[in-house]
């Protein structure tokens, strides 16, 4: 089976560009450390 | 128009063109674990799940749901998650990774919706059923379903990219966590004390973060190889360069070995994890600590979010040095390690060394994450990448089971100790010795694993479309 011709969503000649790659981390990257910040804050009273 | 979006799905329409950037590949991965990772959250619908007939989370009716029948719709989950990986395994190796993502991404989405209805209505059944079971299936097919393309896009560096996923799965819970509060105030006013109209709306979030990942994931080319690469350089008896597809694998010694050192490691993290709340209050409490500083409700909150972040760095962490360390010494360390700090921290609790107490419980729960994050590198180097998701999936079994088994085995030790009249640091030192003690079959186990026999290899090329059937 071949690739199919492109589309969204599908194989194209892509070149991964800088700023697909940064808004791609920043997509799940800013999720993730606001958890962190909730769950170290949360943290931080054992401590105090 | 349900043809095009139909084939859209299909592995042939994911195929990377030349020229991309594998880092791409991470955050799509991280996309699904990070919203399944929702599941460890759970508990903190515990207590307004427990109070929708009285409406008082402090003062429950007597026909409201116990704790105990709440307590399985979390169990019905994991099982779920440790069934549906294995079952639907060779189908994801077949169909690709945005096939399984998207169905994953409709049945834990799906799962929030029906769980509503079930709240709205009162029927444990209907939670049971959607959150429970077909939520259990997305978190199932979600796991496993980006993991066999990261082995495939980091030959190199496996242990680093599933253990970046595998990381997401442990700060799922970190968000869903703090996320869940906030909308059950918000939609307090809406009924169900808010618990109904937030599993809608964490059923929609969800299903459209997941699509982040169904629509960015790529697999690489079947000739692709990262610049640079030499397959099997690393001159490993461990390191097959075969391939076993997942029928053979689980009539292989080295599957059964790898079940028994997953569920041994999860049984023993889950000893602390599951109990760590009480335990630390129970052994630092008032009455031990004299004049002392004792740990307060609160506090014991803060140690289980610093347990959070260790299990999530130990996922990363752990999994990264094993492409140095290699799987099999990774393993021996966390067995190794694990018994030694398991028998020490009963004697830590006695001597109410609070600041190492935390240190090593911070350790003991960092090699728990670790454990899940090394494993599909480990079987990728035994049997190959060919159907390494699939036997991952069934492998993850051993999960389902310890996640079973070891909060039983705790709370009847716990509870065996409070019966004969031990209180404090004291109620949990059987429990801290029998999962040393399971870490020692472990250890056995892992030292027992060797190159699998070449006999269970396949013949000939292998291709990700002809895995499956």
């Amino acid at each position: 089976m071949n690739p199919q011709p492109n589309n969204f969503g599908t194989p194209a000649a892509e070149s991964s560009s800088t700023g697909a790659l940064v808004i791609a981390w920043l997509f799940v990257g800013i999720p993730l450390a606001w958890g962190v910040s909730q769950t170290f804050i949360k943290a931080l009273t054992l401590f105090q | 128009m349900a043809d095009n979006s139909s084939s859209l799905l299909d592995r042939s329409r994911t195929i990377a063109g030349p020229g991309y950037n594998r880092w791409l590949v991470p955050p799509a991965a991280l996309a699904i674990h990070l919203a399944i990772g929702q599941v460890y959250a759970f508990s903190v619908f515990k207590k307004p799940l427990g109070a929708l007939i009285s409406g008082n989370v402090d003062a429950p009716a007597p026909t409201d749901w116990s704790p105990g029948q709440i307590g399985w719709i979390f169990s019905i989950a994991i099982v779920l998650l440790g069934l549906s990986a294995a079952i639907f395994g060779k189908w994801l190796e077949r169909v690709g990774p945005r096939k399984a993502m998207m169905a994953a991404a409709l049945c834990f989405g799906g799962g929030f919706l029906i769980g509503s209805l079930g709240i709205h209505l009162h029927s444990l059944v209907l939670l049971y059923l959607g959150y429970g079971v077909l939520g259990g299936i997305g978190l199932g097919l979600g796991y496993i379903s980006p993991v066999s393309t990261l082995i495939k896009w980091f030959p190199d560096r496996k242990g680093v990219a599933t253990g970046m996923a595998i990381m997401g799965f442990g700060g799922g819970a970190m968000i869903a966590s703090p996320l869940s509060v906030a909308l059950m105030a918000h939609f307090k006013s809406t009924g169900t004390l808010g618990v109904a109209a937030t599993f809608i709306t964490l059923g929609i979030i969800y299903f459209l973060f997941m699509q982040f990942g169904v629509w960015t994931i790529r697999v690489p080319a079947d000739d692709w190889a990262p610049a640079g690469y030499v397959p099997n350089a690393e001159h490993s008896a461990l390191i097959t360069s075969g391939n076993v597809s997942a029928d053979n694998a689980i009539k292989t010694p080295q599957f059964w070995l790898l079940w028994v050192v997953l569920m041994t490691n999860v049984t023993a993290g889950i000893g602390v994890l599951e109990t760590a709340s009480p335990l630390i209050q129970d052994t630092f409490s008032k009455a031990a600590m004299g004049g002392g500083k004792f740990v307060t409700a609160a506090a014991a909150a803060g140690f289980v979010g610093l347990l959070s972040m260790f299990n999530l760095l130990g996922r990363f962490f752990w999994s990264s040095a094993s492409d140095k360390l290699g799987r099999k010494v990774t393993y021996a360390i966390y067995f190794a390690l694990g018994i030694a700090l398991y028998l020490l921290i009963p004697t830590l609790g006695h001597n109410l060394q609070l600041t190492l107490y935390v240190v090593v419980a911070c350790v003991i729960i960092s090699m728990y994450g670790g454990g899940f994050a090394t494993i599909p590198a480990y079987l990728s180097d035994l049997f190959g990448k060919y159907q390494v998701g699939a036997i991952h999936g069934r492998l993850l079994t051993a999960w389902s089971t310890a996640g079973v088994v070891g909060p039983l085995i705790v709370n009847y030790l716990h509870e065996g100790r409070k019966a004969q009249g031990f209180t404090g640091a004291s109620a949990y030192q059987t429990v801290f010795y029998t999962m040393a003690g399971l870490l020692v079959v472990g250890l056995l186990a892992n030292f027992a694993v060797t190159a699998v026999n070449e006999k269970y290899f396949e013949k000939g090329p292998v291709t990700p479309q002809g895995g499956g059937h």
